[in-house]
């Protein structure tokens, strides 16, 4: 198979996205013999030294330098792209809020296929990729195929293929020139840091978080008073901050905070991959969900199987009685 | 400002445990109770306030049976002022390109200055809003979680990584897609769903928008899911059993050890 595969790599503060190594594994597994050519925007110095750190995991870094690439614009970025992309190339993006901004449309433009969050990736067989995705908040999986004959976008979800120690050391070609008289309908302003709150959870060594087992305003307090009770901080997963119940800064996953606790108390959490990617540092997690087959349990240390509305009252009173 | 909303019936997470059914050909879809897909409902509440703001029309659109027909009317209850619902069996098993190329051809019967859709459904995927912008050649931006008006353009903000916001100034005509928590979704209630009853709802077919039929559906996928099943647990959490109480006393001793209770 003499198909040509790409991955574009993003980066922040003169450092590759983690996600780069695993595009260049996940990018292993459609073609195991394929040069893979990574390519990265930027600006500058940061730019340079991003291609740097990457060349030990690709083949080729195509280099693409300009005032309008200091910030990633995804409309921007794919008008480049379909410039200088080979026709029925295979293109890897990282499924965070900017290959989720990018990969559709670029899939359209390129008239290619398109795969959204891919979690594994089982082969290519006569032009068919086979790979496996998750719905309803991982809860199922599903195989699909997809047909890649005139190419395809693939957005690889971060996190799920694991890096591999390479030392290709790939060359760097500077195709800065190619972005020249791109434009777009839209244009970067400026970034709004995350407020911070009363309480910094990033920094809070045991945690009672909430989901929407909670179903009530007023049941938070049946979380404040098990947090009171051992004294942990309460956090919560997004649809409490989507209700209003409990600001933002409270918010775990990776469209809110990371934390890194040493306890871990889920209430009535499912345990989506957005929920669990804010949790680092391998803490011990317990789970409370009256639905057995949440994800959560896939991942908690301890499971409960019940309504938390129930069990934790009786959790808060046994602590508080062994307390005195 | 003319709005289109593209809304999907989905089942409703907060009422079913989602399992695979015996064959593993689907979901079990048995006794599954469904909802508007609730990215979809605030990309709804949005368009409203906008109306309300800025004058114009509300319209929700969807793709599928006549049992989707519910959701265009929970929407116009809300306060949306029109609905289409797309129908077809051709449409059928249409993957995300299916879909979107069936949206485009709906667009292109109308004149809107705002595209909105939820940022994902029960899929996960969150292709629609992107695919239809790149069709349609207008400017896109995903993930939104603010929308202001300055004149011709928009001032969005895009959720990203973080809890950080990126705010862009986008053109309009352009399409968002809605992330949950932009706004409150107002309540709707039995009455006002009555209150649309009776309103007629057009019901569009693939020969209604000069679809070719073979382009999408089955036989237009390049897409296709081959089965369901449930992900592999690998070591799972140790699952605590007896009486509440005993369950308690259990627990109190691990979290001491691992110090979890200060």
């Amino acid at each position: 198979m003499s198909r040509q595969l790409f991955a574009y790599i993003t980066h922040k503060n003169s450092a590759a996205d983690d996600s780069a190594f695993e595009l260049a594994a996940a990018a292993k597994k459609i073609d195991a013999n394929a040069s893979v050519t990574a390519i990265v925007t930027g600006k500058g110095e940061d730019l340079t030294k991003v291609c740097g750190q990457i060349t030990s995991a690709f083949a080729k870094v195509w280099k693409i330098d300009g005032d309008a690439f200091a910030y990633p614009n995804a409309e921007l970025i794919r008008a480049m792209l379909v410039k200088i992309l080979p026709e029925k190339s295979i293109t890897l993006l990282a499924h965070d809020t900017f290959g989720m901004d990018l990969g559709p449309g670029l899939s359209v433009k390129l008239n290619a296929s398109f795969i959204s969050d891919v979690v594994d990736i089982e082969g290519v067989k006569s032009d068919i990729l086979k790979t496996i995705r998750q719905e309803y908040s991982g809860q199922v999986s599903t195989h699909v195929s997809c047909d890649i004959t005139d190419g395809a976008v693939i957005n690889i979800r971060p996190g799920s293929f694991k890096p591999e120690e390479t030392s290709i050391g790939g060359e760097i070609e500077d195709k800065s020139s190619e972005a020249e008289g791109i434009t777009a309908k839209r244009k970067y302003i400026e970034i709004i840091e995350a407020e911070i709150g009363d309480v910094d959870i990033t920094k809070s060594e045991i945690l009672v978080s909430v989901g929407r087992g909670i179903e009530d305003e007023e049941n938070i307090e049946i979380a404040q008073e098990l947090a009171d009770a051992m004294g942990a901080d309460v956090s919560c997963s997004r649809p409490i901050v989507d209700a209003k119940w409990l600001e933002k800064s409270r918010q775990v996953g990776t469209s809110g905070q990371t934390v890194k606790p040493k306890v871990y108390l889920a209430l009535g959490i499912s345990g989506s991959f957005q929920h669990l990617g804010g949790i680092k540092g391998s803490p011990f997690i317990v789970a409370v969900n009256k639905n057995a087959k949440a994800p959560i349990f896939q991942v908690a240390d301890i499971g409960i199987v019940d309504d938390l509305l129930d069990f934790v009252p009786v959790l808060t009173e046994k602590i508080e009685e062994l307390k005195g | 400002m003319e709005i289109l909303v593209c809304v999907k019936r989905a089942p409703d997470t907060l009422e079913n445990e989602i399992t695979v059914n015996k064959d593993g050909t689907n979901i079990e879809l048995e006794d599954l109770v469904y909802s508007v897909n609730e990215w979809d409902n605030y990309a709804v509440e949005e368009a409203i306030q906008i109306k309300d703001k800025v004058g114009g029309s509300v319209t929700v659109v969807t793709i599928g049976d006549e049992e989707a027909e519910e959701v265009l009317r929970r929407e116009m209850a809300m306060g949306a002022d029109k609905g289409i619902l797309i129908s077809d069996e051709a449409f059928e098993n249409s993957d995300g390109k299916g879909i979107a190329s069936i949206l485009k051809a709906e667009i292109e019967k109308g004149k809107y200055d705002l595209i909105l859709t939820g940022a994902q459904a029960d899929d996960g995927a969150g292709q629609i809003g992107g695919m239809l912008a790149a069709m349609l050649d207008l400017p896109y931006a995903s993930l939104v979680n603010k929308i202001d008006i300055a004149g011709e353009k928009l001032t969005v903000g895009r959720e990203i990584e973080g809890g950080v916001q990126e705010i862009n100034e986008i053109e309009l005509p352009c399409v968002l897609s809605i992330q949950t928590g932009i706004n409150e979704p107002r309540y709707v209630g039995i009455r006002g769903i009555r209150k649309v009853a009776s309103v007629e709802i057009p019901v569009h077919t693939a020969a209604d928008l000069g679809l070719d039929a073979s382009a999408v559906g089955t036989s237009g996928a390049k897409v296709k899911k081959l089965d369901y099943f449930i992900p592999e647990t690998g070591e799972g959490a140790e699952i605590l059993t007896g009486s509440q109480e005993e369950i308690a006393e259990k627990l109190i001793e691990l979290l001491k050890a691992k110090g979890g209770i200060k």
